[in-house]
């Protein structure tokens, strides 16, 4: 399977994401530079993290109007899996493919760290894999990763199965303490009505070999592979 | 004409603010007492040509809603003056 990773400038995930695809999981991948316009040779594209364009005014307010975004917007509409990460997921949501908002954490700290996530919804292209309920142990690393939805927006993506993932405790629980960033219900990922675009504030790709602290990453790049073989 | 416009992007009264409770906390810290809340937003201070003021506070209107603020979690107030006529050569 081919895989597009965007490179905006100031995205600094690009390469977790080349080696985590291609070392690890023996993929075929190539950087999208954000300039090109055409997508269509892929089978899935990632929205790495970092700061596109320095996250000045907002973060991705800019990269979103970036001409590989039609792009991006046309592979959505076509059914393409698109995994937006850390910064990837803010320009999802500024694009609109995603619904919400990602505000300051209410730490106001930087939060560079190991969590714990509930998968809420095991059967979306990108946890199939997962058991329901299953715990994931996965970095984040961002300032602004507080999720915010209005309250209808909130119910609509609950009754839709739409929140992928929550903060948790290692074993499972939802609380306020496992939450490190003050999002609405814990929400740490969402996809689209569709369930081809998930965006998630942690790493994937930064917890894919134990060398590097843990493995849980696979999960999700695994079960995006086989949504992707099996279609 | 060339107009002068300020436009001031601030969160929505129902979205949670932690620049503004921190900087309220920060206040309080200091003996600034009697401070309710403060909301922390962004100003913003645009130069442009137009036409005339209605095509400019359109204009602005349009860049607002297109890329200056969110309106899933932000406000947005804009104030305009004319500082010069364009001199015709």
């Amino acid at each position: 399977m081919k895989w597009g990773i965007l490179v905006f400038p100031g995205t600094w995930s690009d390469r977790d994401c080349m080696h985590a695809l291609t070392t690890v999981l023996g993929q075929s991948a190539r950087y999208v530079d954000h300039r090109e316009t055409e997508l269509s040779e892929f089978d899935a594209v990632i929205l790495p993290g970092g700061f596109s364009y320095g996250d000045h005014l907002r973060c991705g307010a800019v990269a979103r109007f970036a001409p590989v975004m039609e792009a991006v917007t046309r592979f959505a509409d076509r059914g393409g899996l698109v995994l937006g990460i850390c910064n990837g997921f803010q320009i999802l949501q500024e694009a609109r493919l995603l619904p919400g908002a990602l505000l300051r954490n209410d730490s106001c700290e930087f939060r560079c760290e190991w969590v714990h996530l509930r998968v809420e919804r095991a059967e979306s292209p990108f946890t199939r894999e997962c058991r329901p309920g299953q715990v994931l142990r996965i970095p984040i690393s961002h300032g602004e990763g507080n999720f915010y939805a209005d309250p209808d927006t909130l119910q609509s993506l609950e009754q839709g199965g739409q929140v992928a993932f929550r903060y948790s405790t290692p074993d499972g629980r939802v609380t306020g303490d496992a939450n490190p960033n003050g999002s609405l219900r814990n929400i740490a990922g969402i996809v689209n009505a569709r369930g081809n675009v998930l965006g998630m504030m942690p790493h994937p790709e930064r917890a894919c070999e134990p060398l590097l602290g843990g493995a849980d990453g696979l999960w999700i790049l695994r079960s995006a592979l086989g949504t992707l073989v099996a279609a | 004409m060339t107009f002068r416009a300020e436009v001031f992007v601030t969160p929505k009264a129902v979205v949670n603010d932690p620049q503004g409770l921190t900087i309220r906390q920060g206040l309080r810290s200091l003996g600034f007492e009697g401070v309710q809340e403060v909301r922390a937003g962004k100003y913003l201070v645009l130069t442009l040509e137009s036409p005339d003021r209605d095509t400019a506070l359109a204009r602005l209107d349009d860049m607002a809603r297109t890329l200056l603020a969110n309106a899933v979690i932000e406000d947005y107030r804009i104030e305009i003056t004319a500082v010069r006529e364009t001199v015709a050569p």
